[in-house]
């Protein structure tokens, strides 16, 4: 293969790093209107009046909203960039005049300039009728206190979703008699796990920029990984006709994706289709960490049933998860938490997954990079580790002994077949990567300081199966170009680039010579967009496809050019030849007289060039040289990695510091290996911040209390150690050339395999995340 | 957002001295922490062009001026030499370098935060600020005191012999710290001076008052001058850290410390 | 109020206002490499030189840099690129964002000292957030970077492959 498998450099990279203004609000027109947005100081209120008349006043200010200005009957709608008709139910209003959480939008402020928005957000009056909140995700089923007490709250889709419980959905699944199983093993561990709000902290806040195109439609121009669905959510929430929208984006600050929800596109949206004037919103850090859309808290019940002999017979799960005040993504990411943990137990007899996800008085959850599956992970995997210190086994012999392997059929993984998996392989090369032989279970280094390793396993999917849909358009340019238009959102993670090397790879030309467009809603075939690890294996199987028959179609105006049937013709990328006659007879590729007399002209009547075919659809023609192709799988192969970690304690202070962490990951074929290992690194390192630094708490009244980077401490680089990616490559027949996805299942294994080193380390388990300094200094201290 | 209706160069410390007598003035030090403030400041007065971002040294002391930033403290040969690297211990993990070529040591002298890395290690010094009315006052002294409008030009060190360790906790390590400890030990005196910081309140001093670290300091000995500390220093709790882990923290990194201080002054002897 | 500075070489006379910080006049001043990424001096995104400095520009007052000299990236192109090709031949500028203000410190770092560990590295890089690459390819890229310019200076010169 010429460019798939290549660490080829990203289309844009040098564009990036010589700063070049290519982020929404370098390209935003500078006579913007600036949207801010007034938010409740309470988590649960009911806003009894609103006074807007003396803000009003403060020169230059050009529009202030309030739930006044919007039908508190209108059909409500969800903020999730899903597929119609969307799990997330429709529980949201622009402006509501009850509002759920601190944070919740009151009031949306249009200004000249920052300075008098701020000036009139804080002259608006508002008089609340405070209710008590639920606050405690784990006292909100049931409740008598409602998130959404409203008659007009939906669920579009059987979820087993109840507002009148606080109920956002409720799943059961299971296969063989869970009890039975579990009541014959020799050892069931029963254990209780808990992750926290965390926050994607993409280094871009979410910000979006609107103006009226020449028809008066919206245009709006945002940071997001979804455009087809931020269209639909813009219309929704205006109540406008799809057809008034288009939604395009310029290049990313990240996602993780937090942008497959539209947290701030509605705003300016509604400011540019009254006011008719261009708005933006540009989110400020503490916004982004307090009013946006982090990780589903999630308490995890797990029941693990194995033998002495350590095979494990029966996984039973239960997982409660907070979606706050709104229920985006809530439905969908607590099916990851067991669909893509359990399956890992390939021997299980019998498996029960049993989901709550519940509304409280807290800030929406979203999705976040590993959707659920990492959560779910830490739990199931914490309780493998924890089986295997109690039957005294090495983590890694019992993962040896129960791991599903390929061909296996999965029957928490909805009874798919496991079609391509090189977990095997990744669990050996890990061991030997960190020196496991040596290291397990720690390490006295002396000076107080003890190293510990702890190790495990992780999985996710290739896209949603039956639902994800990817496109690519490709059309030939004059000079012989491409131009490879898609809907899927390079966040940074190098799509663009990946996609034009698998277009490339078919086209048999460089990858320089694919120039890629995306995202507009106006211009791209549709996309689901980038999410849920899809877009290499979706939209880049609808990239190979679609470059297959483009193809065939430049062969076809090719043999009209030479005269021939298109049967006749081969394309090498440069030219179309004529195979028939003296060329098949071994006469060398090119024609005798050629040949004969040096020249660089071809016979026209045996070969005809990219260009000139190019040059030729632009004239008289009536061959398409332009094709558009639609992919969707009814699979979602999952790729699988193992990661091990070393960890430094000190065993005084509690500080503990990564010391090493080993990583094999099996995505299939690496199409881009560099972006491929980048992409693991800093998955890692997410995970790193989950298990030692991001903590999440709140006060009394329910605010967040690490509302900024400087109490929200994501990882620096003094805060990693040193950090080893391989690869052990499976053959995914269904993705192109072989590839599945590595977007998300890189984050999910530092949270089991550092809590297990800490604990091979100090002998404390820890099943609440994050581990600070403080609990295991205290931790080693009560001991 | 903070808003500053008049900017001011001052051209004299005097000039300075006058505008900060007015409610509503304010001295700008590096910024990091007047930005993030909310609220109105009538006149910002700069120091910027009062020559106060040297560091003089000489043979007995070293005059810091009000506007040197964290970054020239940190790289001070001088102040690396004399303090045998604990000053650049107690700045390393300050945010990063941009932060600490903005922070300056008169801001964070006069800020009194408790969270102050910076704080603790000029504590723990032989060390007096210079202000434009007061007059030279002890560390110590001017650390307990309130704000005033006075204006801090320098902070003076006295090069009186002492050997210095640097240690703090940190949940990550460029974040505010748990808990900050510098020592000084002065090896002909058989004295010690240790500042405690981030407790989380504004940094206070602990001398050996019961000898227990008389003639030389054993393991046995720095453990209990651990404990001694961990009783006698006040500890409270924020979002970084409990008070029962801060105290924990007190004793263990004051015998840390002691231990430490006993290394390096065994290798001077 | 008007002040002088001289951006990227440029000497410019502007109105600001007293409270208008750094990060804001250059942006409108057109060096839209720079970027803001918290409100609380930690990210190290709108990293810019103030006399070779390299200093947090959300948290300086423009005024404050009168008669100065401010570099942003766009005034560092060529060193930018000649180091940048390095980061792009790893994949670590990732989603980019963060890249004007780790490039512009980096090149503090060369500057202040040119041949760093990688400890040394970590460190005077430690204020500089980046949640995408997971730091490793921006270290792999720097490494290989000062590799390249000791060959460069010892006479081995291979350049960059200029993709």
């Amino acid at each position: 293969m010429k460019t798939v498998g290549k660490p080829v450099r990203k289309k844009d990279a040098m564009q990036l790093l010589t700063g070049q203004p290519l982020y929404t609000d370098d390209i935003a027109p500078r006579d913007c209107l600036i949207v801010k947005l007034l938010r409740s100081p309470h988590a649960s209120a009911v806003i009894r009046s609103i006074r807007r008349d003396i803000a009003l006043k403060v020169p230059g200010i050009e529009a202030i909203y309030t739930w006044e200005d919007i039908p508190q009957d209108q059909r409500r709608f969800t903020l999730a960039g899903q597929t119609y008709p969307e799990p997330s139910p429709y529980d949201r209003l622009l402006l509501d005049r009850r509002v759920r959480y601190v944070g919740d939008p009151v009031a949306i402020v249009a200004g000249a300039d920052e300075r008098c928005v701020e000036r009139a957000l804080s002259l608006i009056k508002v008089e609340y009728e405070v209710q008590e909140p639920v606050l405690d995700f784990r006292k909100a089923l049931d409740n008598p206190i409602l998130v959404h007490p409203e008659e007009n709250w939906e669920s579009l889709c059987p979820v087993g979703a109840d507002n009148r419980r606080n109920l956002c959905a409720h799943d059961e699944s299971s296969h063989g008699d869970i009890e039975k199983v579990l009541s014959e093993c020799d050892l069931v561990l029963d254990r209780v796990y808990h992750t926290k709000a965390c926050q994607q902290t993409m280094m871009e806040t979410f910000r979006t920029f609107c103006t009226l195109d020449a028809y008066g439609r919206l245009n709006v121009v945002s940071s997001t990984q979804i455009v087809f669905h931020c269209r639909r959510i813009i219309a929704n929430a205006l109540n406008i006709p799809k057809s008034m929208v288009r939604v395009s984006k310029p290049r990313i600050g990240g996602g993780f994706g937090a942008k497959q929800t539209s947290v701030c596109e509605i705003y300016p949206a509604f400011v540019t289709w009254k006011t008719k004037k261009p708005s933006k919103i540009i989110f400020t850090r503490e916004e982004s960490m307090t009013a946006s859309t982090p990780r589903h808290e999630m308490e995890m019940h797990v029941r693990l049933g194995a033998m002495r002999d350590g095979r494990i017979r029966g996984i039973d799960l239960h997982t409660l998860s907070n979606t706050g005040a709104y229920g985006e993504h809530g439905p969908t990411t607590v099916g990851l938490s067991g669909h893509k943990s359990i399956p890992l137990y390939g021997k299980a007899e019998a498996f029960r997954f049993v989901s709550d996800v519940v509304y409280t008085n807290v800030m929406s959850a979203g999705a976040y990079r590993g959707y659920g599956a990492t959560q779910g992970l830490f739990a199931v995997e914490s309780a493998v580790n924890e089986l295997a210190a109690q039957l005294h086994r090495d983590p890694f012999s019992v993962r040896e002994q129960n791991m599903v392997r390929e061909g296996d059929v999965m029957p928490a993984y909805y009874g798919q077949v496991n079609t391509s998996c090189a977990l095997d392989r990744c669990l050996a090369r890990v061991r030997e990567m960190i020196g496991w032989e040596e290291k397990y279970p720690a390490r006295d280094m002396g000076n107080g300081r003890v190293r510990g390793v702890g190790m495990g396993m992780a999985m996710q999917g290739s896209g949603i199966s039956g639902v994800d849909v990817g496109s690519a358009a490709l059309k030939l340019g004059e000079d012989g170009y491409y131009n490879l238009i898609i809907g899927a959102a390079d966040m940074g993670t190098g799509c663009d680039t990946i996609l034009a090397q698998i277009a490339a790879e078919v086209l048999d030309c460089g990858v320089e010579d694919i120039v890629v467009f995306g995202a507009d809603t106006d211009a791209s075939p549709y996309d689901s967009g980038s999410y849920a690890s899809s877009t290499t294996y979706v939209t880049g199987k609808a990239v190979e496809t679609c470059a297959v028959k483009l193809r065939r179609q430049i062969c076809r105006l090719g043999a009209r050019l030479l005269g021939c049937g298109e049967d006749e013709t081969e394309f090498d990328g440069k030219y179309v030849r004529r195979i028939s006659g003296e060329a098949k007879d071994g006469q060398g590729e090119r024609a005798p007289q050629e040949k004969a007399a040096g020249s660089q002209r071809p016979d026209p009547c045996r070969r005809v060039s990219l260009q000139e075919i190019a040059a030729a659809s632009m004239c008289g023609n009536e061959i398409p040289l332009q094709e558009t192709v639609t992919h969707s799988s009814p699979i979602s192969p999952p790729p699988f990695m193992v990661g091990a970690a070393e960890v430094e304690v000190d065993m005084q202070t509690g500080r503990t510091q990564v010391v090493n962490y080993a990583a094999v990951v099996d995505c299939g074929t690496p199409i881009n290996p560099n972006l491929a290992r980048v992409q693991a690194e800093g998955g890692i390192v997410q995970g790193i911040g989950m298990v030692l630094t991001e903590n999440v708490t709140r006060d009394e009244k329910g605010r967040v209390l690490e509302n900024s980077l400087m109490q929200y401490k994501i990882p620096t680089r003094l805060d990693v150690g040193s950090i080893r990616v391989e690869f052990e490559n499976s053959y995914e027949k269904a993705g192109p050339f072989g590839a599945k996805s590595i977007g998300e299942v890189v984050i999910n294994t530092p949270l089991p395999a550092i809590t297990d080193a800490i604990c091979n380390a100090t002998g404390l388990r820890f099943r609440e995340l994050p581990v600070l300094p403080e609990q295991i200094a205290m931790g080693l201290y009560t001991v | 957002m903070l808003t500053i209706r008049e900017y001011k160069r001052a051209e004299s410390l005097k000039q300075a001295w006058q505008l900060n007598q007015q409610r509503g003035s304010r001295i700008v030090g590096g910024m990091l922490w007047m930005k993030m403030q909310r609220g109105t400041v009538q006149t910002a007065i700069d120091l910027s062009d009062l020559g106060l971002d040297t560091i003089e040294e000489t043979k007995e002391a070293f005059r810091i001026g009000a506007m040197v930033t964290l970054r020239q403290l940190e790289t001070h040969p001088g102040l690396a030499q004399y303090t045998g690297g604990a000053m650049k211990e107690a700045l390393r993990c300050i945010v990063g370098v941009q932060f600490r070529n903005l922070a300056t040591a008169g801001g964070s002298i006069f800020g009194r935060f408790g969270f102050s890395d910076v704080l603790t290690v000029f504590l723990a010094m032989d060390s007096y600020v210079e202000l434009y009315q007061g007059g030279v006052v002890p560390m110590e002294e001017f650390a307990r005191q309130g704000a005033d409008r006075d204006v801090l030009t320098h902070i003076l060190v006295k090069k009186t012999p002492l050997l210095f360790h640097y240690e703090s906790v940190r949940n990550t390590r460029t974040d505010f710290p748990v808990l900050t400890c510098c020592g000084a030990f002065s090896p002909g005196k058989e004295s010690c001076r240790f500042a405690l910081g981030a407790r989380p309140g504004r940094a206070v001093i602990i001398e050996d008052k019961e000898g227990l670290i008389d003639g030389g300091i054993t393991p046995r000995k720095a453990r209990a001058f651990g404990a001694y500390a961990a009783e006698h220093v006040p500890t409270g709790s924020n979002m970084r850290g409990s008070a029962r882990y801060r105290s924990h923290l007190v004793n263990v990194l004051t015998a840390r410390t002691a231990l430490q201080l006993q290394e390096t002054s065994g290798s001077f002897v | 109020m008007r002040i002088n500075i001289i951006l990227n070489g440029r000497n410019i006379q502007a109105e600001t206002a007293p409270d208008e910080l750094l990060i804001d006049f250059v942006r409108k001043q057109g060096a839209l490499s720079v970027k803001r990424g918290c409100e609380t001096s930690n990210c190290g995104l709108c990293t810019v030189f103030l006399e070779d400095k390299p200093v947090l520009s959300c948290s300086v007052l423009a005024v404050r840099a009168d008669g100065k000299r401010v570099t942003t990236l766009e005034g560092l192109k060529e060193e930018a690129e000649q180091f940048g090709a390095f980061i792009a031949d790893q994949g670590a500028e990732q989603c980019g964002f963060c890249n004007p203000g780790f490039v512009m410190n980096a090149l503090a770092l060369f500057r202040e000292n040119p041949d760093p560990d990688e400890e040394e590295i970590r460190e005077y890089l430690a204020g500089n957030l980046c949640r995408c690459s997971g730091y490793e390819g921006q270290l792999r890229g720097i490494q290989a970077y000062l590799r390249w310019k000791k060959e460069a200076a010892a006479g081995r010169d291979t350049p960059p492959d200029k993709k």
